[in-house]
């Protein structure tokens, strides 16, 4: 009596079949969730360029806005964006990377330092409107810095402080602890170990960080409108030092907000051509800090 | 971290001090990173404070009362006769579109996570991350710009809705801005279930969904519930998007093509044309204070549940 023929031993079965089935409608799946969060971004950017095309120029972003902003360019809005960025980049770069030093080389692993950790984390938090509260009662009346580009770029600063924090301090911990400890061997005390050894070894990421708080600063809209950023304000075309520091400004994304709900008549395309040259200013800075990060990537040397 | 063995060096190299000002600006400068390294908790106390201060005078004053401000839906702050402060068709307005983003967002973050730290290659995983990072970088404005026009023509011609700014806009916009932060924490999330419950898995002949769905999700259920409550965080605080795109009618919404207003664009759209230091300026502030406490808490869980997982 012969035993039933069995299947060769890797044969597909019904089962194996399945499985791949599976597996391939999981990949699909998935491939699809992914692209679905992309195919509208490239669509939406593809149709907010088509439409901005007729005003989109060199000569819009020198010009000035004219016959109450329903026409001409965005020179004095695109300058005191300038302004506000490097402004809170003055001030939150050195306090940030300062604040990521102490973090990453200095503290322990105590409770002051998770309360610190948990403040970084709560202020990258805290909703950007009530950023916009804080510095409209701390700089603009307690300070009695008024409305100015100073309170706007303060406030900017304050809540774009945890992007450096965040990357600087990933950029000196992946500074290998035997670089240090080379150095305090041959004598050198703290300071000069962070000075000389691990700053410019980490310099890229540093840098990566505060790219990033620029392109995070000249987007954001609620922090500064009520601390500095007004609707409109007359300067000379293409006039590169048109404010002082205690006047109020006009920024990029205050005037798209203005000019597309609260003017009336604004020539169709210069709406979507500001939301263009926002965007692109922004991505374009984006793409610095990745292009940096690819670039240090490939040179690390360990 | 600690030079090790400060001593023994003291003891072996004699008469190894160094000179009186290197010593002095080796304080100077640790006493500078540690003002930097607390500015944090300064700052986070600061905004509390600052916003709460000018909150607190309303908080005493005649027309106002707690139980109206939360409970109340009648928010007439510049009526004549009868001042009446309740946020309570805010807090619905932020809580329905901020519900209906998650319910959006996190399947297709979550998806997208699965994807990109199970299913692809390394080349399609880095070109992902960078698109990713785009769409994280992409301004509020633009997204509330895009919002007012793009999206709100579109619900329009599909939904029949009479105006195209409403909770449903509000919603997809949201969805859009918060994907990235759901995408890359809850990526991570996956990356930190061990290497050797994969192995177990596959050696046992499970296929990759069943790897995902039985093996991946239960081990990092707690990162992907951090990754949704930071999207919360996100949708909660949202402003200038959500301002743009929601429409502005102060009530709670019954359906998806409802407009509303949110806690925040309620802040943006009136904090201008109040008159500083009056009662409608001051309950501005007090949703200021709610807002905050609000976020506080949904950080404060989530990173509770990442630190969690750190430990593990």
């Amino acid at each position: 009596m012969n035993p039933p023929a069995r299947p060769p031993l890797f044969a597909e079965t019904a089962l194996v079949r399945r499985k791949l089935r599976q597996e391939a409608v999981a990949r699909w799946l998935f491939g699809a969730m992914a692209a679905t969060m992309i195919v509208p971004l490239l669509l939406i950017v593809g149709y907010l360029v088509v439409r901005a095309l007729p005003s989109l120029s060199f000569e819009f972003v020198l010009d000035i806005p004219r016959r109450g902003m329903t026409e001409g360019g965005i020179w004095p809005a695109f300058i005191g964006t300038i302004y506000l960025v490097f402004l809170s980049l003055l001030v939150a770069a050195p306090i940030g990377i300062l604040a990521a030093v102490y973090l990453n080389e200095y503290a322990r692993d105590n409770w002051l330092n998770r309360v610190i950790n948990l403040a970084v984390i709560n202020l990258a938090g805290v909703p950007s409107i009530v950023h916009a509260l804080f510095g409209l009662g701390a700089f603009v009346y307690a300070a009695n810095l008024g409305y100015s580009i100073i309170s706007a770029s303060l406030t900017l600063a304050i809540m774009t402080l945890p992007v450096i924090i965040a990357s600087t301090r990933e950029a000196l911990a992946s500074v290998p602890r035997t670089f240090r400890e080379a150095c305090w061997n041959v004598g050198a005390t703290r300071w000069q170990t962070i000075k000389s050894v691990v700053l410019p070894n980490s310099i890229s990421g540093i840098l990566t960080g505060v790219i990033l708080q620029v392109s995070r600063a000249a987007g954001e809209t609620a922090p500064v409108m009520f601390t500095g950023v007004v609707f409109f304000k007359a300067v000379q075309r293409g006039d590169l030092f048109p404010y002082y520091l205690d006047e109020q400004c006009m920024a990029l994304s205050m005037h798209l907000y203005t000019i597309s709900t609260q003017v009336p008549g604004v020539k169709e395309s210069i709406p979507y051509a500001t939301a263009v040259v926002l965007l692109l200013l922004v991505l374009t800075v984006n793409a610095a800090a990745i292009g940096l990060r690819v670039h240090l990537r490939s040179r690390k040397k360990w | 971290m600690t030079p090790p063995g400060d001593q023994t060096a003291v003891l072996i190299v004699r008469n190894a001090r160094r000179p009186a000002w290197v010593e002095a600006g080796e304080r100077l400068v640790e006493a500078l990173v540690y003002v930097c390294g607390i500015s944090a908790i300064v700052f986070v106390l600061g905004i509390f404070v600052f916003v709460l201060k000018e909150a607190l005078p309303v908080l005493r004053s005649e027309p106002f009362n707690l139980t109206g401000f939360l409970f109340s839906t009648e928010w007439y702050p510049t009526s004549e006769t009868n001042k009446r402060y309740g946020v309570l068709a805010m807090l619905a307005g932020t809580m329905s579109v901020t519900v209906l983003a998650m319910v959006i967002a996190v399947p297709f973050g979550l998806g997208a996570a699965i994807y990109l730290s199970e299913f692809c290659t390394q080349r399609t995983r880095e070109t992902l991350k960078i698109v990713i990072e785009f769409l994280a970088a992409v301004p509020s404005v633009v997204w509330g710009f895009i919002g007012l026009t793009v999206m709100s023509k579109l619900i329009v011609q599909f939904t029949g809705a009479p105006v195209g700014v409403n909770v449903l806009n509000g919603g997809i916009v949201l969805a859009l801005m918060s994907v990235p932060i759901i995408v890359s924490i809850g990526e991570d999330a996956l990356k930190a279930v061990p290497d050797s419950y994969r192995e177990a898995a596959i050696a046992l002949g499970v296929t990759r969904w069943q790897l995902v769905w039985r093996v991946l999700l239960p081990a990092a259920k707690n990162g992907l519930l951090a990754a949704v409550l930071l999207g919360v965080g996100r949708g909660v605080g949202e402003t200038m998007a959500v301002l743009m795109a929601t429409g502005h009618a102060v009530h709670i919404p019954h359906s998806v093509l409802d407009s509303v207003r949110t806690l925040t664009a309620n802040i943006a759209a009136e904090l201008g044309e109040a008159p500083a230091a009056s009662d409608h300026y001051g309950v501005l502030f007090l949703t200021g204070v709610l807002l905050f406490t609000l976020t506080f808490g949904v950080n404060l869980v989530a990173d509770t549940i990442v630190r969690g997982i750190r430990r593990r």
